[in-house]
């Protein structure tokens, strides 16, 4: 036979014991060639591009599924920054309309969630991104499907406060107009954020990019953590072998998968993204991985040289497998979709505090926790720009999705539901940064960005 | 004829009993899906795998209606089947 029992066993029990799956094939649209001086024809060109694209991608994602055994669990549409298309239809209702408009789209084609109603802040801020930051309160908490970024950073320009500033006001008023606070959930504030990332809330399809690119979003804990159990006594370079080996594999079906669909859909082939990311199903956790290395729970002390390892192992297996390994690419650690995380926080073994310090080494950032509903707007924005001063200087991605939920304090639970779990209110520090920040600005650029 | 080929993996997890080839390979026959290759081993963690390559380019139904139909006689004898095209495994274990 061309392949050993072992083989085919390995490959059948990722997939049915250890739930490896394509997390995401993520459609990237450029929206630039809708714009059209007549607003309603400019809204019914991306309604129409959004559907018919979703729909096809859809359905050959499907039949991809079908075909290699493998569930593709997410299907979604990646825009151009909305803010960018708006430029010369700048009023609020005007961006509401564009916002239930795309909101439809991703409906009635049956996609969960469509990322790029955003905008790149990262040197300074145009009326449209004015008003686009202004809009989202409502846009978060009255559409279901829209996921929204900012960017407001970059290693070569540094980290725009004045933006920063805007963003701890807008969560909270989007908190206060959605149940659970979860319109917070839609929304995720990055420095360094990259162009082609699959993954959402905080997808879009960058302004360097083409017409369309199709990006692919491949997980697999379960599978790294499976692998990490049947090597209990290796020392630290051997783990990250077995780690490398293993992510080699699962990343080569993200991308025969992203191939074959580039193909059927007609459309250039972006990037693998290797990243894994958990899910509340028994097993699929990070939290998981770190445990099997030998650290009682995440959070203690070990535990960023933890992630450090499996990060750079995660990274170096996908590098090898796939011609364009992009997007974030390495392990998400967010709170409120990994079962680990939630108890590692429940048990007083991972704080904020510490968590920041993971999210150094780790690929994205703060993700999906809740603080109480009481934080300050400044310590919000505090939060924010403590992790995002992380990215700007490191010169890599880095993120928060925070949600602040009215009414709760620090040691309940919160139930969003679905794919974004349960979330334990994380202590926050009470004591004040108010007068730094409101000295806004931008924080200038490392030294280490000035290569040319 | 080898360009011909479309060459599929049905794999059969779970615990050794009597009638697994028997049930699988009657429902290929009347398919009219020749098998290429059949192997089966008991694995370390003590599950009984029976992995069979066949050739689908003569089937009479789809990959789709063939998935269903070996699962639903997986069913009928608790064990799991998958049924996936060759090119992942070509793309998982070959460089």
């Amino acid at each position: 036979m061309a392949f050993e029992v072992e083989e085919i066993y390995e490959t059948a029990s990722m997939i049915l014991r250890q739930n490896l799956d394509i997390r995401t094939t993520t459609l990237g649209l450029n929206l630039k060639d809708c714009i059209d001086s007549d607003f309603r024809i400019f809204r019914q060109k991306v309604y129409d591009k959004v559907c018919i694209n979703a729909a096809r991608l859809i359905a050959e994602s499907s039949r991809l599924e079908r075909k290699y055994g493998i569930p593709v669990v997410n299907k979604r549409i990646a825009v151009t920054p909305v803010s960018l298309i708006m430029e010369t239809h700048c009023n609020p209702e005007r961006f509401l309309e564009m916002a239930r408009s795309l909101d439809a789209a991703a409906r009635d084609a049956g996609v969960d969630f469509i990322g790029g109603f955003g905008a790149l802040v990262q040197k300074g801020l145009t009326s449209s991104d004015h008003m686009l930051i202004d809009v989202l309160p409502d846009v978060l908490s009255q559409t279901e499907r829209i996921c929204s970024f900012l960017n407001v950073g970059s290693f070569v320009s540094g980290l725009n406060l004045d933006a920063v500033n805007l963003i701890g006001p807008m969560l909270k008023q989007t908190a206060a107009r959605s149940e659970n606070a979860v319109g917070c959930a839609k929304f995720v504030v990055f420095v360094n954020a990259p162009e082609d990332n699959p993954f959402m809330a905080g997808a879009f399809h960058g302004v360097g990019e083409g017409d369309a690119a199709l990006n692919i979003g491949i997980s697999g804990p379960g599978v790294v953590r499976s692998i990490v159990e049947q090597n209990r006594e290796c020392d630290l370079t051997q783990l990250s072998e077995v780690i490398k080996k293993t992510v080699f594999k699962i990343t080569r079906a993200g991308e025969l998968i992203g191939r074959e669909l580039a193909a059927a859909l007609g459309v250039g082939f972006g990037i693998v993204d290797i990243s894994l990311a958990s899910t509340t199903a028994r097993g699929d956790s990070v939290a998981g991985v770190i445990e099997a290395f030998g650290i009682e729970k995440i959070g203690a002390h070990g535990s960023t040289l933890a992630i450090a390892l499996l990060m750079n192992a995660v990274k170096k297996g996908g590098a090898m497998a796939s011609g364009n390994v992009g997007g974030l690419s390495g392990t998400f650690i967010p709170i409120s979709e990994d079962t680990g995380m939630i108890e590692a926080v429940c048990a007083g073994a991972l704080g904020l505090d510490k968590l920041e310090a993971l999210t150094a080494v780790c690929s994205v950032g703060l993700d999906m926790f809740a603080v109480p509903g009481d934080t300050p707007e400044e310590t919000l924005n505090a939060i924010i720009a403590d992790e995002l001063a992380i990215g700007v200087i490191n010169n890599k991605t880095t993120g928060v999705r925070v949600i602040p939920v009215p009414g709760k304090k620090a040691g309940d639970l919160v139930e969003f539901g679905g794919l974004l779990g349960t979330a334990p209110v994380m202590h926050v520090n009470p004591f004040s940064a108010r007068n730094f920040l409101k000295r806004g600005g931008r924080l200038p650029a490392s030294v280490t960005s000035m290569r040319n | 004829m080898e360009d011909k080929k479309e060459l599929v993996f049905i794999t059969v997890i779970g615990e050794d009993r009597k009638g697994i080839v028997a049930a699988i390979s009657t429902y290929l026959y009347n398919q009219n899906i020749n098998i290429v290759d059949i192997n089966q081993r008991i694995m370390a963690d003590g599950f009984f795998v029976m992995s069979m390559m066949v050739d689908v380019c003569d089937a009479a139904e789809s990959m789709d209606d063939l998935s269903f139909g070996l699962k639903k006689i997986g069913d009928g004898l608790a064990m799991s089947v998958q049924v996936q095209h060759e090119n992942i495994f070509r793309m998982m274990h070959r460089i």
